[in-house]
């Protein structure tokens, strides 16, 4: 990246800044909880907009409008319905498990929460630099279903039993794929820092330099992610024909909200991290090609005729890599979308075979093509 | 080998058979000015595609003149499946002496109307018919109940002589 | 404390009963069915009915029989052109009323455009039980073309009552072949689409093959009419079998399947619509002219004695029952409905599925719930 200012910059102007003034406790404290704000603030920024996203996405495949009574072109629906959500009691079972039924909503909220941890959003943009970034994230997806287990057995509900021990076979099925998947790019790029993997993709995405097994495992990971989110085709966990609404079935106002909001930012976790390992996250497009017009496509790309342009400028060069994040996520997210709105739902045991029978072999021998590839040095 | 060709030949199908109807959703997506089929209702309210012939509540017919040719026969009640007409007739002196049986309410319970035209079709004299309104929704179901003939109006005189007449 | 094995087969396991309605999203309507589960799988499914009971044959006895025509719009309300014909016919029968030629092309018209519309709204609903939910949009906008000319023409759009003892209640309007004629040529571009989007999905097709095999045997002992025999290939058309009104005349195809799971009753469906565009198309271009209705006195009434008329409705064999003791209003009117027999069949062939088939099986059977409680 050429920006002349760095992300790395700006998080040290304001260390030095709060530095000065403060002792180094309550300075670090103030940086960690503002962090967390930023990112969580980012995070419902974008579930906002996947929100949004998803209404008018599924109108117009749908043949409708989509909302487009609150505001200019439904822009303010969503408001509204929170507003109702928050307005509305949050009712609890008389036979439920009160404890548990509380819990469980907040539960699984925190745990997506936390897998926002290791994301870098930009250069330099990072909440928390460590070198077992990956690791982390796929460790912490994988406790979301306990928090949807524990919502399907304190409801005291057969239905949302029924949508929970669904989610937990197919969580705990799909982990495997998504995990293989994800093993085959920490192979090449030979990290598992999200900084470090998406520094590697600086020469092309993995997905273009990482031949065709690189394919492979994002098609995989796609599927298996889009599973591990109980997104429809895979929507057992909820599925609406069968039974009702699942494991939410006996959740109401804003506990049923904090559902709906956990889908979305399992959603954007799976895609930052779909865009992180395979579209080179904040990196923009690169031809990895040896002719003067990939180069020159390359050089627009990453905004190399901005270096010559007064300094004030440059700021705009510092929004570029975010950019390119967040429309790869959103790429990813209109994919998912896009099968939700098409496919028909399947079978419990179509999905347990998909996955043991189909993807998990397939992501087994991939690896191994991949690990040859390394060894031999096929790669770029 | 031939089993391996046969796999892989089914997940090739699935792949296009899924990817075909991905296309079609697409297609949908990027083109709404050509898919979309739902209207903006109460936004065109001025203009709304409602065929004329829509049996939306029955009326009855008043010309200029304010005159119906309701004759008070009560065909109309007798051919109803709900009883939701009622023909309330009175008996007037003419001026030649004669007692004479004039309507006096056509009261119609729009809440019990099922629109099956029954009414229009046993009705001698054409004297009813069935308007396209819609939006019948309101607040107090008593205010359904409705009073057909317009005060003051009186039957029409020509009507008397040719029973049948022709639109 | 002893140490105890337990080997898999001495897990104690408990079947559970869940309620799928009266208010649920896979039923379409208040049906009850109280379904036995070991975890995922059916073990017992027992439908409850009487949700909806209206009683309309009872009311029946206490309206004429032209007033009476018009509740049997509600039994089945997606075939509701059929259930009228079906009563019309069968006075029509017992009071031998003479129809006129245009009257009959016009009533297989309407007939077989209700069935497009019922088989449409099918397609759409049976994608979304089995978890498709843009095919309902897709299936509801077609059905929306042809309901518009109900409306035109008919002057409804669910309920129209336009078929009625001697003929047909009101002419259609000039524009109406015209129009009809650019209506079938866009609903058989809508096939297309149909098929691309879940005739040939991989998914939809292994969400229905080889799912809910109901054999002919026990479609014949379960009395089992309509597509849903006819999947299992059972020749049960009335419109082949017991013709009325000129369907003798006209040359189309009783669509069988042998498949007799939840696919063949798919494409049975999927070739009907195909062979009712077939039906209009021949007697569009030849429309008769003349009277649309043989005008009836006021009040009807049939001669003493007992008449029963089928007719084959989008869901399979209706029937009426008629006893009059010759006055004004029938002594007993009783409706064999299709979807009640067919109703049976859910039972024989969802169990030991799993719970997601039961929707699927449900929904390719086509159950309108009205329909089975009257």
């Amino acid at each position: 990246m050429i920006s002349m200012i760095q992300f790395s910059d700006v998080t040290t102007w304001i260390h030095q800044l709060l530095s000065s003034c403060m002792a180094p406790w309550l300075v670090f404290l103030i940086e960690l909880v503002v962090a967390a704000v930023a990112a969580v603030v980012a995070l419902l920024v974008c579930v906002i907009i996947m929100v949004y996203m998803e209404r008018k996405v599924a109108g117009h495949m749908q043949l409708r409008h989509g909302p487009n009574r609150v505001g200019w072109h439904g822009l303010c629906q969503l408001f509204a319905d929170i507003i109702k959500l928050l307005l509305k009691e949050s009712f609890t079972p008389t036979r439920a498990d009160k404890l548990l039924f509380t819990v469980a909503p907040v539960l699984s909220l925190c745990v997506s929460l936390l897998a926002l941890a290791p994301i870098s959003w930009g250069p330099g943009l990072v909440l928390w630099n460590t070198n077992i970034g990956v690791l982390f994230v796929t460790a912490i997806s994988s406790m979301g279903v306990i928090g949807i287990l524990m919502a399907g057995w304190s409801s005291n509900n057969k239905y949302a039993l029924l949508g929970a021990m669904r989610s937990g076979a197919q969580i705990v099925s799909y982990e495997l794929s998504a995990g293989l998947s994800i093993v085959t790019i920490v192979a090449l790029a030979g990290t598992l820092n999200t900084g470090g993997i998406i520094e590697s993709q600086a020469n092309g995405w993995w997905v273009l330099k990482g031949h065709l097994p690189a394919i492979f495992a994002f098609i995989i990971y796609i599927i298996a992610s889009t599973a591990e989110c109980n997104r429809a085709p895979f929507d057992l966990a909820e599925a609406e024909s069968e039974l009702t609404a699942g494991y939410h079935t006996e959740y109401s106002g804003m506990q049923f909200g904090i559902f709906y909001l956990n889908e979305y930012i399992n959603m954007g976790v799976v895609a930052m991290i779909a865009s992180t390992l395979f579209l080179g996250g904040w990196q923009p497009f690169y031809l990895p090609f040896d002719f003067p017009l990939a180069h020159a496509f390359n050089d627009i790309m990453a905004l190399k005729f901005m270096e010559t342009w007064p300094a004030w400028i440059s700021w705009v060069s510092l929004a570029w890599p975010l950019v390119w994040f967040f429309g790869k996520l959103f790429l990813i997210i209109f994919f998912m979308m896009w099968f939700r709105w098409t496919f028909p739902r399947l079978r419990i045991d179509q999905l347990l075979k998909l996955e043991w029978k189909y993807l998990l072999p397939l992501s087994i021998v991939n690896l191994v093509i991949v690990a040859l590839f390394i060894v031999l040095g096929l790669h770029f | 080998m031939k089993a391996l060709y046969n796999y892989l030949k089914e997940v090739a199908f699935a792949f296009v058979s899924l990817a075909n109807g991905l296309l079609l959703t697409l297609k949908y997506f990027v083109t709404p000015w050509k898919s979309i089929i739902t209207e903006n209702y109460p936004d065109n309210r001025d203009h709304p595609s409602v065929a004329d012939e829509f049996a939306g509540e029955v009326i009855l017919i008043h010309d200029e003149n304010n005159e119906h040719k309701c004759t008070a026969c009560t065909l109309c009640q007798m051919a109803c499946p709900n009883n939701s007409i009622q023909i309330i007739s009175k008996q007037v002196e003419t001026e030649d002496g004669k007692k004479k049986k004039v309507l006096d309410q056509w009261v119609y319970h729009l809440e019990m109307c099922t629109f099956c035209k029954q009414c229009i079709d046993a009705c001698p004299q054409d004297a009813i018919k069935m308007i396209n309104s819609y939006e019948l929704s309101c607040f107090d179901r008593s205010t359904l109940t409705k009073v057909l003939n317009r005060p003051g109006s009186k039957l029409k005189e020509k009507a008397k002589v040719t029973p049948k007449v022709q639109e | 404390m002893e140490n105890q094995t337990v080997t898999p087969s001495e897990l104690k396991t408990e079947e559970f009963v869940v309620n799928i309605g009266p208010q649920h999203p896979a039923t379409h309507g208040v049906l009850r069915v109280e379904v036995t589960l070991d975890g995922e799988t059916v073990k017992d499914v027992l439908p409850h009915l009487g949700y909806i009971h209206r009683g309309i044959e009872k009311m029946t006895e206490s309206l004429g029989y032209k007033q009476s025509i018009f509740l049997t719009s509600r039994m089945d309300y997606l075939s509701a052109h059929i259930n009228n014909h079906l009563c019309a016919l069968a006075i029509e029968k017992a009071a031998q009323i003479e129809v006129p030629a245009r009257a009959k092309a016009i009533r297989i018209i309407m007939d077989e455009l209700q069935r497009l519309t019922s088989h449409e709204l099918w397609w759409g609903s049976c994608a979304m039980d089995i978890g498709a939910v843009t095919p309902f949009f897709l299936g509801f906008r077609d059905r929306e073309r042809i309901l518009e000319l109900f409306e035109q023409n008919t002057g409804n759009r669910l309920t129209m009552s336009y078929i009625i003892p001697g003929g047909v209640m009101n002419d259609v309007r000039p524009d109406f072949v015209p129009k009809l004629k650019a209506l079938l040529k866009s609903i058989k571009d809508y096939r297309k689409e149909y098929d691309q989007l879940i005739t040939g999905n991989y998914i939809f097709q292994h969400r229905t093959q080889g799912i809910g095999v109901l054999s002919k045997e026990q479609a014949i002992s379960l009395g089992c009419t309509g597509p849903t025999a006819r999947a299992s290939g059972l020749s049960c058309d009335i419109r082949k079998l017991y013709p009325y009104d000129g369907y003798e005349k006209l040359d189309f195809k009783e669509v069988i399947d042998y498949g007799c799971d939840n696919w063949a009753r798919y494409v049975v469906r999927m070739e009907e619509m195909s062979q009712s565009i077939h039906i209009i198309e021949q007697l569009l271009d030849n429309l008769p002219t003349g009277d649309y209705r043989t005008k009836l006195k006021g009040v009807l009434k049939l001669p003493a004695g007992e008449y029963y008329q089928r007719v084959e409705s989008a869901r399979g064999e209706l029937g009426v029952y008629i006893v009059s003791d010759g006055g004004a209003k029938p002594y007993r009117m009783k409706f064999r409905t299709p979807c009640y027999s067919n109703l049976g069949a859910v039972k024989p062939i969802s169990v030991g599925m799993k719970i997601a088939d039961l929707m699927a099986n449900m929904a390719t059977i086509d159950l309108v719930i009205p329909d089975m409680d009257r």
